[in-house]
């Protein structure tokens, strides 16, 4: 069964749809991240156009993160004050982000970017998952108790000036660290059609050293607000948000999470991590060869429709 | 020895309706008779979005032809269905550092996003080059003026090239010599097909009368391409009001994420 998507402007299977939403939507459920940066690439191997893919991923990405950070939200795990400066720096990164995105598309440099910033980013967070669910591992093997870095301990980052106390998170933090991550991870949202949970969360607790406790809500809270306001900045900019495809992304998406949720709880941690880890290696390395293998023809042609 | 001397009198056969020609060839006279009239069924399609092409069927008649030209063959016409006409832009990749990457790019002024050409014989024959290229009459004719600098535009023959090939291989341009067939002396039929990825708009439909490799007249008709439904609804709603669109989008996200974990949560 095919189902045409107005704004890729293309037929596509509404089961592959749907299985890639359900598989993406289980992992994230399983592994406790929004997919974002899985769904992306699986819709371009997809032959959705990049600037349809990424766009509406962002879409994607505001439901599958909105269950957890309502459940957070009633667990009260959510530093609202700390968000909003995450918030902040989100909408700006996301606005600039979104000019530079119509700007490469103008240039007939978008695919390219976007396809060298997921090599770039699932290289980065590939190699880094599957060393620590290594050494998780190993330590498993050894029968060693994990110790995460006590949260007290200070860097450069807490001698920044203007410092602001987050009563929630009981930390007294310069707002500058905080408006700067939101800032990245705006810029990330609009150009990649990530939420970019998977680079906040261990930042938020590594670097601004933030009690674990509430990292995941937070960073939910940030994420859903800049993604939601990606999805209406892209769609009014770009007009590249395909409200079809997100449709059933998040339909499929959000049932195959709580699944994912289900099995996640009874298996064991490092292992699924170390898999994960490999996923997303696989990925990153499915795009960095279309990028290197001469492509079946060198021209290509665009209209420069309404959109334009 | 024998299929040799068959073989040099079917050169000769074949030379000699050419030699024919060549003596017989009347200058071109300015004060043609013959007038041309087309006709479609409506003056606009809509269209599904299961829409996987169809062919449109066009009625024509031509008066005050010769008679004897007519049963000779020698009237020609081309029947044309051109898309609304936008600047396209080809982009050329090349290898940077082991990657591909579009370094080069030219962009053609307003021309049509689709066209299909039917005909009575291969477009190639029916006039010369020379006056297609003016006519910007056949795939290969179509005028292709590049807008911005272009250097030197030794590359322009490349690049018209690639946006023809292009245009051909995803099928919104095509062409049918043999589309158009007369079914009296003076009534003609012509099938043009519009590809399942057709665009929105105003098409003209052109029709193109020749006599003896030499334009007479032409005729043209607006037909308005109308894709309904709700994917066409989307896509209006996408690009005329893309604020609101945005805001449902992410109120359709909310709805979804929050439905599934009120679902859920009561089934835990």
């Amino acid at each position: 069964m095919t189902v045409y998507l107005p704004i890729a402007e293309l037929s596509v299977n509404i089961f592959v749809i749907l299985g890639m939403g359900a598989a993406v939507g289980f992992l994230s459920g399983m592994f406790g991240v929004g997919g974002g940066f899985l769904i992306t690439p699986l819709l371009i191997f997809y032959n959705i156009p990049p600037v349809v893919a990424v766009a509406t991923g962002a879409n994607q990405v505001v439901a599958s993160s909105i269950s957890g950070a309502i459940s957070h939200f009633r667990r009260g795990t959510i530093d609202i004050k700390l968000g909003s400066v995450l918030m902040g720096g989100g909408l700006v990164g996301a606005t600039i982000g979104v000019w530079i995105f119509a700007w490469l598309r103008r240039l007939g440099q978008l695919d390219l970017t976007i396809s060298l910033m997921y090599v770039l980013l699932l290289g980065i967070v590939g190699t880094l998952m599957l060393l620590e669910s290594i050494r998780a591992l190993r330590r498993a093997a050894r029968n060693e108790t994990v110790t995460l870095r006590r949260p007290g301990q200070h860097n450069w980052v807490h001698r920044l000036p203007w410092k602001v106390k987050f009563k929630k998170s009981r930390i007294y933090l310069s707002v500058i660290p905080v408006f700067a991550l939101g800032f990245g991870i705006g810029i990330l949202t609009s150009i990649m059609g990530v939420g970019g949970g998977f680079i906040m969360v261990p930042a938020m607790i590594y670097l601004l050293r933030i009690p674990t406790s509430v990292v995941v809500g937070t960073s939910l809270f940030q994420i859903i607000f800049v993604s939601a306001y990606t999805t209406i900045v892209q769609a009014t900019a770009n007009y590249s948000v395909d409200i079809v495809l997100a449709f059933l992304l998040m339909i499929a998406g959000v049932i195959g999470a709580q699944y994912g949720v289900r099995v996640g709880q009874k298996l064991r941690g490092e292992q699924l991590r170390a898999l994960l880890a490999l996923l997303v290696l696989a990925v990153g390395l499915r795009l960095a060869i279309a990028l290197v293998v001469t492509p079946s023809n060198v021209y290509s042609v665009v209209s420069e429709g309404i959109g334009f | 020895m024998r299929a040799l001397l068959s073989a040099l009198i079917l050169v000769i056969l074949a030379a000699v309706p050419v030699l024919a020609q060549q003596g017989g060839a009347p200058a071109a006279s300015p004060n043609f008779t013959e007038n041309l009239d087309i006709g479609i069924s409506t003056d606009e399609i809509a269209i599904t979005s299961d829409f996987t092409g169809a062919d449109l069927t066009i009625f024509g008649a031509i008066d005050g032809v010769d008679q004897d030209i007519l049963a000779e063959g020698k009237y020609n016409i081309v029947v044309a269905l051109e898309g609304p006409k936008e600047n396209a832009t080809v982009r050329k990749k090349e290898r940077v550092f082991g990657i591909w990457i579009n370094t080069q790019s030219m962009t053609f002024e307003l021309v049509p996003e689709s066209y299909s050409l039917s005909s009575t014989r291969d477009v190639e024959t029916i006039a010369p080059t020379a006056e297609m290229n003016t006519m910007g009459i056949g795939i290969n004719h179509l005028r292709l003026t590049p807008t911005g600098y272009i250097g030197d535009g030794s590359n322009l023959t490349e690049f018209r090239d690639a946006f023809r090939q292009l245009k051909q291989a995803s099928g919104i341009y095509q062409r049918d010599p043999g589309g158009v067939q007369f079914i009296s002396s003076s009534l003609f039929k012509a099938t043009v097909r519009l590809p399942a990825n057709v665009p929105n708009g105003v098409h003209i439909v052109r029709a193109y009368l020749f006599r003896e490799g030499h334009f007479v007249k032409a005729k043209a008709l607006p037909l308005r391409v109308v894709k309904t439904g709700l994917e066409q609804a989307i896509t209006r709603a996408a690009y005329e009001m893309p604020f609101v669109y945005g805001i449902f989008a992410v109120f359709l996200a909310v709805v979804t994420g929050w439905l599934a974990s009120v679902i859920f949560r009561r089934r835990d």
